[in-house]
């Protein structure tokens, strides 16, 4: 993406500064019309958006993809000072800023907040999405290997938002069985 | 009559009180077009120096320069400054101060309203200003999402300045938008025909358009914030069946046009302005003016792109994904028409071209990181960081600063009549391109890097110092080029000499008019046959100070100009404007007293308030028309035409029908509303819906369609010569049984403050009730001026008027007494 907006950029650029070099064809209106906005500004702007669109739109979809059964369920509820996270294989249990998962397993996450708009963002993992008041967001996870990855709120909600983050640990086997048994808070 | 003399008596005619005190009675145009480029320029400034706080606040990691509170207010304000009170009336002054001129015309179609929405900006953004500099401004982002604005987590003052003062200079953009819908369509030279229209002028229409549908969802959006936060009805509250994402699709509903608001007077600007510095015409003139018609339309379905981190299912997502990048088309066509045009003719590097470049550069850096965020998992991630605000300051500072700027430079000489001294304005522009690209590039790198926006500061460790400390000191560099801008233009007015007439050989009418423009614009008005009548015609302007054209003899003190057919450009009627008048500035203090009453809490005064407006407009309005039949004016040596009071689409029909265009968006807006609470809130259904009563539907309904039929019956009587006095008596009659019917209704609805439903109920009910209440205050009006003998089969103007304000009102009030007795028949 970068790469080809590069391109465009200096295509423009080339353009802009060739038109002041001394030259003057006799080619017609309508000839110039048909360079110009047919073909550059309509077939050619055309060609790349679609590329562009069907890639964001496949890429999309995988993120999106609904989950095979076995994907783990935890939910994540916002508020101004931080986040709870809960367990649905660990009923009744529930953490404060520090989300458990297991590594190399797909993870739900349902997404709400208790008071005002939030936005669950782990960059490392995935995308935002938004925790509004009176739904609830499900998000798509997978951390491949073990360790810790940093999240944030991203959505601005008042005096405290700086502050307003997280963390997301995954891990091994072993380590999630004991957090699931309750060996590990 | 010699051209010396001519001028004399014109200008005695058209100008405004000498002296400061014309400043409060001037309703002219180019004094008012003034006037708001001015005000426009000193919150520039304000929002100028809002900016360099907040980046000398991120300069250094840790920073103590600004509190947590404090910063909320700067990046809030910096942003609502910016955009309602610096970028919107930019446009409306520039467009209020050329437009009559490019279509060779002598004023506006509404002088007065053109100095009522000047007073309302004023006004309105006095009220921000204070709140700023009482450090109490709004603090919750200037898209202010519930619920984080709402009555529970904002329950200070600093929400309700931002609601109830944005509303407020709102109606000045709605005010300009009508009047310059009409001025374009109807206020031009003879024939002008729409294909020979200067192409700004075709932005402007399509802005002026888009003004109409885009604003209506903020102002509903706003209040129906102020009304919850002010009396707890619970439109975005989710445990009472209010949704806070109301507020997105309302604020994006309009926050996306907005951005094409801003955009397309800007490429007007380069439409007009490029083509003269190559020396030649404007490549592809019809394509261009679908495009910007494409653009308008396209960017109505944009607005979801905003909301893509809010779980809306991804194959919506996706079509709005789509409908983003469709966006990037109609843009390219433009872009590749002006760089065509360059290639066509021989480009000179004079100021504006130099902007213009500036503006290119910046413009496709911000439309291709536009392209990357209107794709979905680009932008999951980099929404709300830094990225996006780099990314919209490339549009907004790319897309409307430099063109602006370039506008500026080019128009300064016709503004002043004098010529440019210093290189000044050279040097400031490489200090304003280095400056932006030196702060904004350096966002986008620290937005991909993970800082997010609105922080107010960050650890050392994170790897953002250096970055941040370019981008504040490059800021510092953008700050003083625009300070020098500034310098170079007073520079330009009060101390340069004076220029020659079209220093740049354009083709435009406004260059025909002498320069600095007097009063009156054109001593007579040209007969247009070209798009460029100047450029091939060069003693066009002689001829039109020696009053070789149309209504070239002043008659008596009269303000007079003259309407065209509006496809064909023919002479259509004659128009006399009132004179100067502190009405405006009245009316718009009294609406002032309207808004403060709501902000203040001080609700005995609000009806009050409501009740001096209505006198006061009932005073504005009797004021114009006559008593008595007049025949023909002569405006040219063959040409006789009628005046406007005797037509029935005369310019109050015409700005009625664009206000109410306005209106239905609004009421439109509600009825989304509704629809989508029900669809998609939480907590629906309600615990109890409305109980349907028959008497009081058919009472409402009937009587609503018997006003529209009595109006009519009004108008037939009018034209067989009878007085239409019965009709007009019998349709108030109707009209006060439909408010009474309406009355009923808004009496029995379940708790408003209890569920969104009854809230959005109460409030659909009291739109068309005040509707109705508006029909049967004009019905009044229309009775009394038939008392007084201002309507006769000849002047039939106002009936016309009146009956398109009665028929809305019976549409609307139809519509709300049949949705609030569906619900309980469905269910």
């Amino acid at each position: 993406m970068f790469v080809g907006s590069a391109g465009i950029f200096i295509l423009v650029t080339i353009l802009l500064a060739m038109s002041f070099r001394a030259k003057r064809s006799n080619s017609s209106e309508t000839t110039l019309e048909r360079a110009w906005i047919i073909g550059l500004g309509i077939c050619f702007t055309m060609t790349v958006l679609a590329i562009l669109l069907a890639y964001g739109i496949i890429a999309g979809n995988r993120l999106t993809a609904s989950h095979s059964e076995d994907a783990v369920k935890v939910s994540a509820r916002a508020d101004r000072s931080g986040w709870t996270f809960s367990y649905d294989a660990r009923p009744g249990h529930a953490t404060r800023d520090i989300l458990h998962i297991p590594a190399g397993q797909n993870v739900t996450v349902s997404i709400t907040t208790g008071d005002v708009i939030h936005s669950f963002w782990v960059p490392r993992l995935a995308g935002k999405l938004d925790a509004i008041p009176g739904h609830v967001n499900t998000l798509k996870l997978r951390a491949n290997e073990p360790g810790t990855y940093a999240g944030r709120s991203a959505e601005y909600s008042g005096p405290g938002y700086l502050g307003n983050r997280f963390e997301v640990r995954s891990h091994g086997a072993d380590t999630w069985q004991a957090f699931l048994q309750g060996e590990l808070d | 009559m010699n051209a010396l003399k001519l001028h004399r008596k014109l200008d005695a005619i058209w100008s405004s009180e000498p002296g400061w005190r014309g400043w409060f009675s001037t309703v002219n145009h180019s004094d008012l077009g003034r006037m708001f480029l001015g005000t426009a320029f000193f919150y520039f400034a304000i929002g100028g120096i809002l900016a360099m706080l907040i980046r000398a606040q991120l300069a250094t990691p840790h920073s103590a320069f600004a509190g947590e509170e404090v910063y909320a207010q700067l990046f809030t304000m910096h942003g609502t400054i910016m955009m309602f009170l610096f970028a919107i009336p930019a446009i409306e002054g520039l467009a209020v101060y050329m437009i009559p001129k490019l279509l060779g015309t002598r004023d506006l179609a509404y002088p007065r309203l053109t100095a009522y929405g000047y007073w309302c900006y004023v006004f309105g953004g006095a009220m921000l200003l204070f709140s700023l500099a009482a450090g109490i401004a709004p603090n919750g982002g200037w898209f202010m999402y519930p619920p984080l604005t709402g009555p529970i987590h904002s329950p200070g003052i600093n929400t309700d300045f931002w609601l109830i003062g944005i509303t407020f200079v709102e109606i000045s953009a709605i005010c300009a938008a009508v009047e310059l819908t009409v001025s374009i369509l109807k206020f031009r030279a003879p024939g002008m025909s729409l294909d020979k229209m200067p192409i700004f002028a075709w932005y402007i229409l399509v802005t002026s358009l888009m003004i109409l549908t885009g604003f209506p969802p903020l102002i509903l959006g706003s209040i129906l914030l102020e009304l919850e936060r002010a009396f707890g009805l619970p439109f975005f509250q989710a445990d009472l069946g209010g949704d806070s994402l109301l507020w997105q699709h309302l604020f994006w509903l309009f926050g996306h046009p907005e951005v094409y608001i801003i955009f397309l007077p800007a490429a007007g600007i380069i439409s007009t302005v490029l083509p003269v510095m190559a020396r030649t015409t404007l490549l592809g003139y019809g394509w261009v003016v679908a495009a910007a018609v494409a653009l308008a339309f396209l960017s109505f379905g944009l607005w979801v792109h905003h909301m893509f981190t809010t779980g809306i299912p991804h194959m919506g997502v996706a079509f709005f994904s789509a409908a983003s990048t469709l966006v990037a088309v109609p843009t390219a066509v433009q872009v590749f028409a002006w760089i065509g045009t360059m290639w066509k003719g021989r480009p000179e590097l004079h100021l504006p071209m130099l902007h213009i470049l500036g503006f290119f550069i910046t413009f496709v850096i911000g439309g291709l990181t536009g392209v990357m965020v209107a794709i979905v998992p680009f932008d999951w991630q980099v929404h709300d960081t830094a990225f996006v605000t780099a990314h919209l300051h490339y549009v907004l500072f790319g897309g409307f600063v430099f063109p602006l700027l370039a506008g500026l430079y080019y128009w300064l000489p016709l503004f002043t009549g004098r010529q440019r001294f210093f290189k000044l304005g050279e040097i400031a522009f490489a200090l304003v391109f280095i400056g932006f690209h030196g702060t904004f590039l350096a966002m986008h790198w620290v937005g991909l890097l993970g800082q997010r926006r609105r922080i107010y500061t960050y650890d050392a460790d994170a790897g953002w110092t250096t970055i941040n400390f370019l981008s504040s000191l490059s800021s510092f560099i953008l700050a003083i080029g625009l300070a020098l801008v500034l310098i170079d233009i007073l520079m330009h007015m009060f101390a340069t000499v004076r220029g020659k007439r079209n220093p740049w050989g354009a083709g435009t009418l406004e260059w025909a008019a002498m320069s600095p423009p007097p009063s009156y614009n054109f001593a007579s008005l040209p007969v247009v046959r070209t798009r460029d009548p100047f450029r091939t015609d060069t003693d066009l302007a002689e001829r039109i100070a020696k009053g070789e054209g149309y209504l070239a003899k002043p008659n008596g003190n009269l303000r007079e100009t003259l309407t065209v057919d509006v496809a064909s450009g023919k002479p259509d009627y004659v128009v006399r404007y009132s004179a100067n008048t502190r009405l405006p500035i009245t009316l718009s203090a009294v609406t002032g007293l309207f808004f403060l009453s709501l902000l203040l809490k001080i609700y005995w005064f609000t009806p009050v308030a409501v009740i001096a407006i209505a006198i006061v407009t009932w005073r504005w309005v009797w004021s114009s028309g006559s008593r008595n039949d007049s025949g023909l004016v002569s405006v040219a040596a063959n040409t006789k035409l009628a005046l406007a009071e005797t037509v029935e689409a005369s310019p109050g029909w015409w700005g009625s029908t664009f206000l109410l265009v306005a209106n239905a968006t609004f009421f439109g807006s509600l009825i989304f509303g509704y629809a989508f609470l029900w669809t998609i809130a939480p907590g629906w259904p309600p615990p109890q819906w409305l109980e349907p009563w028959a008497p009081e539907l058919l009472a409402g309904t009937g009587s609503a369609i018997a006003a529209s039929a009595f109006i009519r019956m009004a108008m037939r009587q009018n034209r067989n010569g009878q007085s239409p006095q019965s009709g007009c008596l019998l349709a108030f009659a109707a009209t006060i049984m439909t408010a009474v019917s309406l009355c009923s209704l808004m009496l029995r609805i379940p708790d408003p403050t209890g569920h969104a439903y009854g809230a959005t109920l109460l409030f659909i009910s009291g739109y068309g009730l005040f509707h109705t209440l508006l029909s049967a205050l004009m019905l009044a009006f229309l009775s009394a001026r038939i008392s007084a003998g201002f309507v006769s089969p000849q002047r039939k103007a106002a009936p016309a008027i009146v009956r398109l304000w009665t028929d809305y009102g019976a549409a609307t009030a139809t519509v709300c007494l049949v949705i609030s007795h569906l619900p309980a028949w469905l269910t």
